[in-house]
């Protein structure tokens, strides 16, 4: 919970997080090594001075740790924690469903658990979605179109074989796709991130949601076209929230034109922990505000309403989370382990 | 007085010269600003080795592939170079790259197994396109911010664009720059011709000024993105490089977005 400092209460989800293993033990080569290496760069070129974390820490860390950083010290009632493979990379996988769901059961009710396919795999990939929704019961997945596999550099939401896979999921109502459009850590072919294929699958699939990780920047424009003709596609707003600590200005042009195009019912907050942590990014969410020649220019105002909408309202409508209901459960775990 | 050293002094500033007009596609700022030319070593046959690092092992391969073969270019450009060899370090393709590019390779041919799209000079054109329009719409908002008025910017011929005098540094780096693309793209080259002008040609219509812009500064966010994220990283690696031990404790500059990035690579 954030408490606001008029000392209101505000519901937050955390859209994007990662339980992961990048420590050299679990690195499978070189590019394990490198990757890990890269997300570290990102979290210590983007945050605060007094949130860097030493190296090691960064590679592996806790449960515990994880549960303290988010809903301890940090202010999500909710995390939704995403699983990314990269098997080519690390022995037993970056961030597994297993891996995160193990985690998950031993805090009740804070975690919400995503899968992730590849369908690449072709029927086994189908045979992953009825295993992950029967043992674990997902509502959503996130995708790395640009993931390696074998000779592949990457794949298209619009692949037959991603299409077999979005059917099935519609059929099982895991409706939240969670699709890693950012910066291109893995470089490959430059169209690897391109978005558009969202756009074509959004239109075949309106029983789905596609939520862009990132919005696509460094393909913003782009991704604002879509969403404006597409009303099941969605904004994450991982990776360019940080740049609201060192450089505002640049934070206030991308959020105007996401909540002219895009919209504020279609915003989410991520904090693409443990990239960064979620406590400063939301004080800092909070205490923003837009400067008043971008709110003139483009006829928008980041609202209390809107902010509490990006911070945790929209991901409950997406995974159906009941806010009041919720807010008693937890009230009622945490007094019980207060007084356990 | 030392005559060999003094010849050997001036070629390598020559090279050094050279490389500075190289830029990187995506962030429209030269090579050598931003730090990725670690050392330049002239030999006396006229051979020369540039090594180049970029912020991180995964900077897209055919930007990778594109700056080192632009360096190659312009310094082999020098009339008495035998021999440019650009050698990027610590990158994912580094040795195809380096390799496809000193033999004259083309992308495609040099990394068949990233089936690049197009060719590089398809690349090429559309990041010039992009550095076109992102130094444009910096010279616009000055004018505007000058008191110009949208009309008087869109029918502004180039002699009366050049008497015009920005005192912010940053835009009177850019004027030349801009002016530069207008020159090569063949856009504007008589005193007469119109300033300001679409990529394609066109004239910009009074009344679609401020649609224009909207679109530029999609452009900017993009590449400002992309900036403020390569320079940080940048920072970061050239730390780690010279620290000699990757991060294993916080270091003690964060957060520094682009703004604060030291490009020199000497830290």
């Amino acid at each position: 919970m954030f408490i606001t400092p008029t000392g209101e209460e505000v519901f937050v989800i955390d859209g994007h997080t990662h339980f992961w293993d990048g420590s050299p033990a679990n690195q499978l080569n070189i590019h394990g090594k490198q990757f890990i290496d890269c997300f570290y760069a990102y979290h210590t070129s983007l945050s605060p001075k007094d949130k860097l974390w030493p190296k090691d820490q960064f590679e592996k860390y806790s449960a515990e740790q994880m549960y303290r950083d988010l809903f301890v010290d940090g202010p999500d009632d909710m995390a939704i924690v995403q699983s990314t493979y990269l098997a080519e990379f690390y022995k037993s996988g970056f961030n597994t469903i297993d891996r995160n769901a193990e985690m998950a059961k031993k805090y009740k009710d804070r975690f919400i658990v995503n899968g992730a396919f590849d369908p690449r795999d072709g029927e086994r990939a189908l045979e992953y979605i009825h295993y992950m929704k029967e043992t674990f019961g997902i509502k959503g997945v996130k995708l790395y179109t640009a993931e390696w596999k074998g000779e592949s550099r990457g794949w298209k939401l619009t692949d037959p074989n991603a299409y077999r896979c979005f059917e099935l999921c519609q059929k099982l109502g895991i409706t939240n796709i969670h699709v890693h459009k950012g910066p291109t850590i893995i470089p490959l072919d430059k169209d690897a991130f391109d978005v558009h294929d969202v756009d074509h699958a959004a239109t075949d699939f309106q029983g789905l949601n596609f939520i862009i990780e990132h919005c696509g920047l460094p393909r913003l424009d782009d991704f604002c076209w879509i969403a404006v003709q597409e009303t099941n596609v969605y904004g994450g707003l991982a990776v360019a929230l940080p740049f609201i600590h060192g450089r505002p200005r640049y934070f206030a042009e991308v959020i105007s034109e996401l909540l002219f195009w895009v919209g504020e019912d279609k915003i989410l907050f991520g904090s693409d922990y443990a990239i960064w942590t979620p406590r400063w990014l939301v004080e800092k969410f909070w205490n923003f505000e837009l400067p008043e020649d971008l709110k003139q220019e483009h006829g928008v105002d980041l609202t209390p309403q809107a902010k509490k909408k990006i911070l945790g309202l929209n991901a409950a409508r997406l995974y159906g989370v009941d806010v009041e209901a919720q807010k008693a459960k937890l009230a009622k775990g945490a007094y019980a382990t207060a007084a356990g | 007085m030392n005559a060999p050293l003094l010849k050997h002094d001036r070629r390598t500033s020559e090279v050094w010269q050279r490389l500075a007009l190289v830029t990187d596609p995506e962030l429209d700022e030269s090579v050598t600003d931003l730090g990725f030319v670690e050392h330049v070593t002239v030999g006396d046959d006229g051979d020369v080795d540039i090594v180049f690092r970029l912020p991180t092992y995964w900077c897209s391969a055919n930007f990778a592939f594109l700056m080192a073969d632009d360096m190659r270019r312009a310094v082999s450009s020098l009339p008495w170079v035998r021999e440019a060899r650009p050698q990027l370090r610590d990158h994912m393709v580094a040795d195809e790259i380096n390799r496809g590019v000193r033999e004259g390779r083309s992308f495609a041919d040099a990394l068949r197994e990233f089936a690049p799209a197009g060719s590089l000079d398809e690349l090429r054109d559309k990041f010039r396109r992009k550095a076109f329009e992102r130094r444009q719409e910096i010279m616009i908002l000055a004018l505007r911010g000058l008191g110009y008025e949208d009309p008087e910017i869109c029918r502004m011929s180039l002699h009366s664009f050049d008497e015009v005098e920005f005192a912010s540094p940053d835009v009177a780096r850019q004027k030349p720059r801009y002016r530069e693309l207008l020159i090569e793209v063949g856009l504007a080259c008589l005193p007469e011709d119109r300033a300001f002008v679409a990529y394609e040609g066109a004239p910009i219509r009074r009344h679609e000024l401020a649609s224009y812009l909207q679109r530029l500064r999609g452009v900017r966010i993009n590449m400002e993105f992309n900036s403020s994220l390569c320079r940080g990283l940048l920072a970061v690696r050239n730390r780690e490089f010279a620290d000699g031990s990757p991060g294993r404790t916080p270091s003690p500059c964060g957060g520094c977005g682009s703004r604060c990035a030291a490009p020199s690579g000497s830290t």
